[in-house]
């Protein structure tokens, strides 16, 4: 098991023919996910590392039907009409790459895809995998490098930022230990999944034991999320590190993503610190710390119990 | 994009509300003869791009048009809240029955927009947004459709408005949503809405912020308006950041820049996005002073990162150099290495005596360290964690 990526996972790629695009399909390929087809309106009959190119997704999936996937890279005008192209062709996972989308069209395509019960993931995100099975986009870079960091595991990461994602996982690795899914889940203030989205997800999900979150200041997802843990016991073991906190002191600066930008008290590092410790996750000073703190929790689990 | 009060009013006033009668003036002798217009006493309100300028004395009264060229003379050329004042808004005085709030905004829990009015106008509705203050009241907005005319009417009788005044409340919040709308706007705020004495409803602040990300398919109708795309933060930017800004613009390739200023000696170029908060944080909590905050990612080519390693090479005051990232996906080690080489050797420095930091790892990771250790310099890779590097940077400037 795994969650979102898997071994049925076919991919179709809209924006294929983008500078990025092309990269991360030809990262996908290596790695063995099967990318079916590509959209690119007006180039269709083209070909990108030999996965073909279409001018409509309602086409792309015509001839390969079984995609169940979509990974939009197109410029961020076009965004909302690439997401909603693969709502309506009953696409059920949308991972959106595109920084940089008008606020409003966010929300009018997350609300679209809910109401047509799509899941989306990002936008700005760099994409997720589930070692030995699955990845979207350029998570971890060639294959030589994903797999340096990435192997699979018993640890889900869902982390804020893509790059931070893999540096977890290197660590996680180095000490030895491996990855059942780790999802980038965007940079930006507004995003189909938020952590609260997606852990019921994990809880269910068998292969998972302990779940990475990588945090940061800037909106109230770790705020939601310690209210829900308050709510509903979750039943598996949850590490914690928020990155940022000397954003505190520079209220209404934006740092790294779009997202990273405290007002007033909200948002704030120390705050989400405090509430998700509240919560009962176990929530790490350094970065560094988040590996050993996993590997204590996973031979407890090993122990078989608290 | 934040608009200044005076660009926020002249589009309120275009799409039918009501602001008071007011001059922009850059001079003394300008806001004479703007209180002599209005014939009665005035408001002085600086034009800066930060809130809280009331309490940090940016907002005068003036009596007669004398008072008023002698408050111009004092705020004109002061500094408030870091804006040095160049503008100010001279407006008349109302006679107020009432203060009031409304506006219009994004809010990320629930993914959509709200429409929000309170009967006490002065907040700060950035704190009230998220939290359920009984004092603000709340309409959620599809991010479909947008305020609806009995939305706008339940709102008004909720402020307890009658008969005319709550026709001309309903119509100032459906044309408030207009301009939001319009205008690809995040946040369309009057603070205060007033109702005079004599039953107007009167827009007399206006702070207005439009999505950065829209502004490709607002900027028409915004230089219609004569606002034009600016850079905004809380501060105007140091000539350090400007200088760094035109090296980011002049290649599209890869983020090397978002340099923001601080005055310490310990030169940063550091992972960009999450990798940067946690080095960042790393290196304060280990007490180091950094002279800069300045991120590298999405694969910058070589040339641009050893302008930008120079330009902090150069920044007075910096002793030492700490390059840091988190494992790479899409950046290459050796062009990072090679970049801040190229820095160094251009500028005369001798790589291997200077105090420098490096702690990359990713692709072409070999290439890089390869580089580094032609050139005599120390690094880390993977296996390092970016606090222990963080630390070994703080600890190379001690005595510095």
């Amino acid at each position: 098991m795994a969650i979102l990526v898997d071994e049925n996972t076919k991919v179709l790629v809209q924006g294929i023919t983008g500078r990025e695009a092309t990269t991360f399909t030809q990262s996908m390929l290596e790695f063995g996910t099967p990318v079916l087809a590509g959209v690119t309106p007006g180039k269709a009959g083209q070909s990108v590392y030999g996965v073909p190119v279409y001018n409509t997704v309602n086409s792309a999936i015509q001839a390969h039907p079984d995609i169940n996937t979509a990974i939009v890279a197109v410029p961020p005008a076009a965004t909302k009409d690439a997401v909603m192209e693969a709502v309506d062709a009953n696409i059920g996972l949308i991972n959106i790459f595109t920084e940089r989308v008008p606020r409003k069209d966010v929300c009018q395509m997350l609300e679209y895809a809910r109401s047509h019960a799509v899941r989306i993931v990002g936008p700005n995100s760099l994409g997720m995998c589930s070692p030995g099975k699955a990845k979207l986009g350029a998570i971890g870079g060639p294959q030589e490098e994903f797999n340096r960091a990435y192997s699979p595991g018993s640890v889900a990461i869902l982390s804020r930022s893509g790059g931070m994602m893999t540096e977890t996982a290197s660590q996680l690795c180095i000490h030895g230990m491996g990855i059942s899914t780790a999802i980038n889940i965007g940079g930006d203030p507004v995003i189909g999944s938020t952590f609260v989205e997606l852990l019921p997800l994990l809880a269910d999900d068998p292969q998972t034991t302990v779940i990475v979150l990588f945090c940061e200041p800037g909106t109230s997802s770790e705020e939601r999320l310690a209210a829900w843990m308050r709510e509903h016991r979750f039943p598996k073991p949850i590490v914690a590190y928020v990155a940022g906190n000397f954003v505190d002191k520079m209220p209404g600066m934006r740092f790294g993503h779009a997202a990273v930008i405290v007002d007033g008290n909200t948002g704030s590092a120390l705050g989400k610190v405090k509430a998700m410790r509240e919560a009962g996750i176990v929530v790490v000073d350094n970065h560094g710390d988040i590996a050993g703190a996993v590997k204590i929790l996973l031979e407890k689990n090993l122990a078989g119990g608290e | 994009m934040r608009l200044y009060e005076y660009e926020g009013k002249r589009i309120l006033q275009s799409f039918g509300l009501e602001v008071p009668q007011g001059f922009l003036v850059k001079s003394p002798q300008e806001a004479r003869a703007a209180a002599n217009q209005i014939d009665g006493p005035v408001v002085l309100k600086t034009q800066i791009l930060a809130t809280g300028r009331g309490k940090a004395g940016g907002i005068r009264f003036a009596a007669t048009p004398m008072q008023a060229e002698k408050q111009s003379q004092e705020l004109l050329g002061s500094k408030i809240k870091d804006y040095t004042v160049d503008q100010l808004l001279v407006e008349e005085k109302l006679d107020i029955q009432k203060e009031l709030y409304v506006a219009a905004t994004y809010q990320e829990s629930t993914k959509g927009r709200v429409f929000l009015v309170s009967q006490s106008g002065g907040m700060e509705v950035n704190k009230e947004i998220e939290s359920s203050s009984d004092a603000l009241q709340k309409t959620y907005l599809s991010p479909w459709i947008g305020l609806q005319p009995y939305q706008a009417r339940s709102l008004a009788f909720s402020l307890g408005f009658e008969g005319k005044l709550n026709q001309s409340a309903q119509s100032l919040f459906l044309k408030l949503w207009e301009v939001f709308e319009t205008l690809d706007a995040t946040l369309v705020e009057i603070n205060p809405l007033l109702l005079t004495r004599d039953g107007r409803l009167i827009s007399a602040d206006a702070h207005i912020e439009i999505d950065n990300d829209a502004l490709f398919r607002q900027r028409d109708r915004l230089e219609a308006f004569k606002i034009f795309d600016r850079d905004d933060n809380t501060r105007p930017p140091t000539e350090f950041e400007i200088q760094a800004l035109a090296i980011d613009k002049a290649d599209y390739r890869g983020v090397a820049g978002r340099v923001v200023e601080f005055p310490g000696n310990l030169g940063l170029l550091i992972g960009a996005g999450g990798g940067s908060l946690t080095l960042f944080d790393a290196v304060l909590r280990s007490g180091g002073k950094p002279a800069n905050y300045c991120e590298v990612g999405g694969n910058p080519p070589v040339s641009k990162i050893s302008r930008l390693c120079k330009l902090i090479l150069q920044k007075p005051g910096v002793k030492g150099l700490a390059v840091m990232t988190n494992v790479f996906s899409n950046s290459r080690v050796d062009f990072l290495a090679r970049g801040v080489i190229k820095a160094m050797l251009e500028l005369g420095i001798d790589p291997s005596t200077f105090p420098l930091v490096f702690r990359s790892a990713g692709a072409y990771e070999e290439d890089g360290y390869a580089i580094l250790r032609m050139h005599g310099v120390r690094y880390f890779g993977r296996d390092v964690t970016l606090e222990d590097s963080a630390r070994a940077a703080v600890t190379m400037m001690e005595g510095r």
